[in-house]
């Protein structure tokens, strides 16, 4: 077990140097010098170097590339360019009202992916089914965007059931009061895949021959599906929660521009709309290491569930 | 003479099991009538000029009827007959500029509906949504077809030949699938500080290989080894051949079948990013940057530019995706 472990974060090792160089490639090289950006529109020839030597520009790449990947390992970037803020101190404050909102998502999400994806397994090809399955594709083809604009429009702004954009100070007041309509929302987006893609799952395993054992022996439709199917089924599902938890960091985004909630999404928004260097680049590497230490706990994960699966 | 037994190939067969597909026909429909939209509009036929402002600001959709606020702005925008100023000394010149303006552009009265409506300037929301349009599935259809090139061509050369090759590309693409593809997406948007066209399509197809490269990869390892290839390089067919020659025909459906995944994938993705401001430039019209506009629109309870382009955009990649459901079922019988 801790030898797969140590295994599984040594192989990390090349993906994540990969990841620094890209990303370092990408700003440093292809983004070209941020210091006439900086430097404003009166820009003397003195403070634009003044503003190379503060960033290290003017030093040959390969000191460019150890000076990041000192700032990675200790986890200090610096300040963002825009607010002069530390990069450290944006990435902490802003990952709180990230989880409020996805924390409880995730959670409501999964539930009623899995109880409505058994319920539409129960009477599968029947013209039930069938609808559902229309009205999935149909929902997933409609722009998120739309999605937004209209249940904000409708429930915030006409109906007057919640706050239209805002953020509180207590943890009880974002839950209850700002967070409710983006949490319904994302909801309300995320539930046709979610749906489509547990149905899959569910229908694998209801093939299964110790489904077909099940039903022999006498056990309702209801039993075998709940108790029987659900077990094997959870092991995907959980490996696709797990895996997918540091992607839904960002893919909030847009819920968090639309009502204003201070999280990470909004964060990087803002950053590239501000060409803020040091704020996209942390994140972009902290959230790539989390993807792959996530995807090692879900295969942790997997085996917990499924004794069957052996760690080679 | 020996009767010539026609057996059907690959496509044939597929084309069959399609047509056979009544919703595939009926999605196919729908996606050729928006490709003819685009070749239409592309070509300069239709929707060319979308940018003339034929009606009052917001004109309300034909169905609904004018409301006061359109009749009000079409009685004020009437070219209204002024006292002739003795005391003016520019009335001779402007005389003469009204009569050029009137000679090249007769005035008309500004309708007061429209067939779906007009936004904040007046533009017809029909021809903007068919010139938004052409920008989205344009933009979606060649950064697929980027997309789809370099992950084939990475696919390709990886999986043929193995070894060091592939642990190369391996490693390239866990570095590429470790960073989600949104957070990917804007970090490129960022560095690249252009806005336009190229850049969203470059953007798009630079980060949406990596599927089709896992894909085709496994295809070719597959393909390798099997006894047409090892003929073809027992006549001395070069590597290049064998892959692109030999091989790719009998994987392209693989490919086929991800360009119009992907397709979909990158007509929303272009949507949300002219959204957010990172598409397309001011004065290219997308779908984005109609639902961008229609965001403010709503409020004030201008509802038609939102629900063109919403519409518009969700039939399509319904059909599309439906579509593409059927291709991958048509092309690979054996999943299912």
């Amino acid at each position: 077990m801790l030898a797969y472990v140590l295994r599984r974060l040594w192989q990390m090792l090349p993906t994540m140097a990969g990841v620094v160089l890209l990303v370092f490639v990408l700003f440093n090289w292809v983004g070209g010098d941020p210091s006439y950006l900086l430097a404003g529109k009166m820009a003397d020839t003195a403070a634009i170097e003044n503003i190379r030597r503060q960033l290290g520009l003017d030093e040959p790449y390969y000191v460019q590339l150890w000076i990041f990947v000192q700032q990675i390992v200790s986890f200090d970037f610096g300040n963002a360019w825009s607010t002069g803020e530390p990069v450290a101190q944006i990435i902490a404050s802003r990952l709180g009202p990230s989880l409020t909102v996805l924390v409880p998502l995730t959670i409501l999400e999964t539930l009623l992916g899995i109880a409505l994806a058994l319920a539409v397994a129960f009477v599968r090809g029947s013209l039930t089914d069938r609808a559902v399955m229309v009205a999935c594709t149909v929902g997933m083809s409609i722009s998120i965007l739309v999605y937004i604009s209209v249940f904000q429009y409708l429930f915030a702004y006409r109906l007057g059931l919640f706050p239209v954009q805002g953020w509180g100070n207590s943890l009880g007041e974002n839950l209850l009061k700002y967070a409710l309509l983006p949490i319904i929302i994302g909801l309300a987006v995320s539930i046709a895949p979610t749906l489509r893609l547990y149905r899959s799952f569910v229908l694998d395993e209801a093939g299964q021959d110790y489904v077909r054992t099940a039903r022999a022996k006498g056990l309702s439709e209801r039993r075998v599906l709940w108790l029987h199917v659900l077990r094997n089924a959870a092991i995907p599902i959980i490996t696709h929660v797990m895996a997918n938890l540091p992607a839904l960091l960002i893919g909030a985004f847009l819920l968090e521009r639309f009502f204003g909630i201070p999280g990470i999404g909004r964060e990087v928004i803002l950053a590239v709309e501000r060409s803020d260097f040091p704020v996209i680049k942390a994140i972009t590497v902290y959230v790539a290491a989390a993807t792959m230490v996530f995807n090692l706990l879900a295969d942790l994960l997997y085996r917990a569930v499924d004794p069957r699966v052996q760690f080679r | 003479m020996i009767d010539r037994h026609d057996s059907a190939g690959l496509w044939m067969l597929a084309w069959r099991r399609l047509r056979a597909d009544r919703v595939a026909m009926a999605a196919l429909a729908v996606v050729a009538g928006f490709l003819l939209l685009v070749l239409l509009s592309g070509a300069g036929l239709i929707a060319d000029d979308w940018e003339r402002e034929v009606a009052v600001n917001y004109a309300p959709p034909g169905f609904v009827g004018p409301d006061a606020g359109a009749r009000a702005l079409a009685q004020a925008q009437l070219p209204r007959a002024t006292l002739p100023n003795a005391f003016d000394p520019l009335a001779a010149d402007l005389a003469e500029l009204k009569a050029q303006v009137a000679a090249t552009q007769p005035p008309f009265e500004k309708r007061t509906t429209l067939l779906f409506g007009a936004d904040k300037w007046g533009h017809d929301i029909v021809q903007k949504t068919i010139k938004g349009g052409e920008t989205s599935i344009v933009v979606g259809l060649v950064a697929a077809l980027l997309a789809v090139t370099l992950g084939t061509l990475f696919g390709a050369v990886s999986g043929f030949y193995g070894g060091w090759v592939d642990d190369l590309f391996n490693w390239f693409y866990s570095v590429f699938t470790a960073i989600p593809a949104i957070l990917m997406i804007l970090a490129v948007a960022a560095v690249l500080q252009q806005k336009g066209v190229a850049t969203i399509v470059l953007i798009l197809g630079l980060t949406g290989w990596t599927g089709p490269y896992r894909l085709m990869r496994a295809e070719y390892i597959r393909h390798a080894a099997r006894e047409y290839v090892m003929a073809a390089d027992a006549i001395g067919a070069s590597s290049l051949r064998r892959m692109f020659g030999h091989i790719l025909p009998n994987v392209a459906h693989v490919a086929l079948v991800q360009m119009s995944i992907l397709t979909v994938g990158f007509i929303k993705a272009e949507v949300i990013l002219s959204f957010l401001g990172f598409g397309v430039p001011v004065g290219t019209v997308s779908w984005g940057s109609m639902l961008n506009e229609a965001q403010n629109e709503l409020i004030l309870g201008k509802w038609w530019q939102m629900t063109a382009a919403a519409g518009a955009m969700a039939l399509l990649v319904t059909a599309f995706s439906l579509f593409a459901d059927a291709l991958r079922d048509a092309l690979d019988p054996k999943i299912k």
